[in-house]
């Protein structure tokens, strides 16, 4: 706790927001990209205390949300399968498909089990020799350098009853398609700290001049946040788009060497369908073709179904950052973590849901 | 993501679980037979529960147990009367096991309207296969908890249920306690400038079970706050004899407490942040599954709503003793939103705490 004291430290945090309201002289839209940074903005309530004209909107980071239901769909199909055990992240075990959640899945019977990593899928594989494992592999690039180890030992040890369902994600792509979408103005990027450790930042360099928008690369904590905020208006002010490192404890220039070399070994590129975007190119990962005996698509080819559209909910907007959580009409009505709409309402990283934890229902 | 998973080799219970009153043979399991009624089921008795909980009233071994309670009505006590299942996975979790659960959830929720804890009843739903040894250190471990309760178990009765259907063991108790005359809490008495206390640190029982769970094992020393709370309730209210009310925040954890508290008194709660008390590894663990300790459960915790003149007495009573140590003032009862518990955040900051809707869901990262 000592170490993430000072990034809480209430002293430091008027200190920031103190100097950020006497950088700021025009309305900034800054978008803090990963969903933890949403729900530390709105548990703290800090995007209530920046100034006004400063607007936070909330990006599209949170791997379950933007997870399309034709997958969800098709997880739902294979997790029915009589010889299957179905492992999942806990957040993915309530977002609805067309036809229900993982978790009635498993009431009705379905081996459906929550897991922590990839590694826990293998060991179950392992314990029971007579199941088909499938491991839902969701996330963006934090959670993919596990998913492409667990492929790597599932090939060593010659496991044959493991298989993945993949749908990572990318999230410069996703950042690309903001920029590009006209939906939405964003002045600034925060980008995901978590994300760049493993990637390194260097490469969000080019982008920030390509985009020609800051991007700031931000932490999770209360402190961490505000002087990402504050970089990120020092720029704008100064009509300045360069990337900067506001988290250097935990990023560096060049990242995670060896998550890298896992995740090139196991994955390639390959267009991907987000939930509320659309298609975006090159912005998610599968296997290569020496791993496609372990994806859980090739193993269980018929389970792919019709998936309905859900109409009501807006998460699609909320995702891109073209609607603010509270402003949907569903929003605490028809749509709670109880009944949940969508994605967004689920996850813990969900902005839905990050506005109804800190009690921003409507009463 | 970090943590490291544990499994069980196999899917039958093989637990440690301490001290067992009498050897049995280690591989001997409760079967369908035992549940029977017949002589099976008197040999369960005789050798698992008798020896563990026996006392002069479950002894006579009669169809109902017959207790005195006449003294204690002359002199203006009341009868209080509470129910609890208890179901735990792991059945033994740092700190405790599913018998001392079943002992102090019921006694605590007699405690929190002021009763002197006396008697309990336990119904055992055994599920066919539990290791005879494990079931025999578990009801000890339940005897013992009730001893240092002084509580009586003075009513029982067991079923077994098929292999696949039980998930182990289930407990049932019910409590009767004793209200002494002129004691009267309850959320009538609360009033706008009233003070809120938590007697301790919050999310230890919760994490403690989590960190044992087969599909979320993680390395932390953390330890169920599991504990009955009434020596630490009477010596809260000698001190404070105005207290308000009490409520234990057992699931759903601080934030489902003090929305009941809201909602049942009619009155808003505001909370500082900086001043929950949570241990640092307790954090840590619920940070690493995206969790928030307000909606942890606690198993040996009370808050209390006393009158803000008696807070530092109320404090200090808590804080004389051992379950209360860590004792704190979380923050106050305010005549504006009703029924809405407010936070003040660490950064200056405001929330709403909301109930919380149901179990949480760790997150993926």
């Amino acid at each position: 706790m000592s170490l993430v004291a000072p990034f809480r430290d209430a002293g430091t945090a008027r200190r920031l927001l103190a100097e950020i309201a006497r950088t700021v002289t025009r309305p900034w839209r800054i978008m803090e990209v990963c969903g933890g940074q949403t729900h530390a903005l709105v548990r703290s309530g800090i995007d209530r205390l920046l100034p006004t004209g400063i607007e936070m909107l909330h990006g599209p980071g949170c791997p379950v949300c933007v997870t399309p239901v034709e997958t969800i769909d098709r997880a739902l199909a294979i997790a029915r399968r009589r010889e299957v055990t179905f492992c999942s992240f806990g957040d993915m075990l309530r977002v609805p498909g067309t036809d229900g959640d993982l978790l009635g899945v498993k009431a009705r019977g379905g081996d459906v089990r929550m897991v922590a990593s990839p590694l826990d899928a293998l060991d179950l594989a392992a314990r029971l020799p007579d199941r088909e494992v499938v491991f839902f592999a969701i996330g963006f690039e934090t959670t993919a350098p596990a998913t492409a180890i667990a492929a790597r030992l599932t090939r060593s040890r010659g496991v044959r009853n493991l298989s993945f369902l993949v749908a990572h994600v990318l999230v410069p792509p996703a950042l690309h398609a903001i920029v590009r979408s006209a939906g939405t103005r964003v002045d600034a990027f925060l980008a995901a700290g978590h994300v760049c450790s493993v990637t390194g930042w260097h490469r969000y360099r080019d982008l920030a001049t390509r985009f020609g928008v800051p991007i700031v690369i931000a932490g999770f904590e209360p402190v961490d946040l505000l002087e990402a905020i504050r970089r990120a208006v020092v720029q704008l002010e100064a009509g300045r788009h360069e990337a900067e490192n506001a988290y250097p404890r935990a990023v560096s220039e060049a990242g995670n060497a060896l998550a890298q070399e896992a995740i090139a070994e196991v994955f390639e590129p390959c267009d991907r369908e987000w939930r509320g975007i659309g298609t975006i190119p090159a912005s998610g990962w599968r296997f290569t073709a020496a791993y496609r005996d372990i994806d859980a698509v090739t193993r269980f080819p018929a389970s792919a179904l019709p998936s309905a559209r859900l109409t009501v909910c807006r998460s699609g907007e909320v995702l891109v950052g073209a609607l603010k959580p509270d402003a949907c009409p569903a929003f605490g009505r028809e749509c709670t973590p109880r009944t949940p709409l969508g994605a967004t309402m689920v996850s813990g990283e969900g902005a839905c849901a990050a506005y109804w934890h800190a009690g921003r229902a409507r009463p | 993501m970090s943590g490291t998973a544990r499994h069980d080799a196999d899917a039958s219970p093989r637990i440690d679980v301490g001290g067992c009153p009498l050897p049995h043979h280690d591989r001997e399991v409760v079967t369908l037979a035992h549940g029977g009624g017949g002589a099976l089921t008197r040999d369960l008795i005789e050798r698992v529960f008798l020896p563990a909980l026996g006392n002069p009233v479950l002894l006579r071994r009669e169809d109902a147990g017959i207790v005195e309670i006449a003294s204690e009505v002359a002199r203006g006590g009341r009868l209080a009367v509470s129910t609890d299942c208890h179901v735990v996975q792991p059945l033994v979790f740092p700190g405790g096991s599913i018998g001392e659960l079943a002992v102090h959830g019921t006694v605590n929720d007699l405690v929190m309207v002021g009763a002197a804890p006396r008697f309990l009843t336990a119904g055992f739903v055994i599920e066919e296969g539990l290791p005879i040894t494990t079931l025999s250190g578990l009801v000890a471990r339940m005897g013992a908890a009730a001893s240092a309760a002084g509580v009586a178990v003075v009513a029982g009765d067991t079923k077994v249920v098929e292999r696949g259907r039980g998930d182990g063991l289930a407990i049932v108790t019910t409590g009767i306690g004793i209200v002494p005359g002129g004691i009267a809490l309850g959320a009538a008495g609360v009033r706008a400038g009233d003070v809120v206390i938590v007697s301790g640190t919050l999310g230890d029982h919760g994490m403690a079970v989590m960190s044992v769970r087969e599909s979320l094992g993680f390395e932390a020393d953390i330890v169920s706050d599991s504990a009955p709370l009434h020596e630490l309730v009477a010596a809260l209210l000698a001190a404070c004899p105005a207290t308000r009310m009490l409520r234990d925040p057992t699931r759903g954890g601080l934030a489902a407490t003090l929305n009941e508290i809201a909602t049942a008194a009619g009155v808003g709660i505001e909370i500082d942040e900086a001043a929950v008390p949570v241990r640092p590894v307790v954090a840590a663990a619920c940070e690493m599954l995206g969790l928030d300790p307000l909606t942890v459960a606690n198993e040996g915790k009370v808050v209390a709503v006393v009158p803000a003149e008696s807070a530092a007495d109320a404090l200090a009573a808590l804080r004389a003793h051992p379950l209360g140590r860590a004792a704190v003032r979380l923050g106050r009862i305010v005549p504006d939103h009703a029924g809405v518990v407010a936070l003040a955040t660490r950064v200056g900051g405001r929330r709403i705490v909301p109930l919380p809707i149901g179990a949480d869901l760790p997150r993926i990262c």
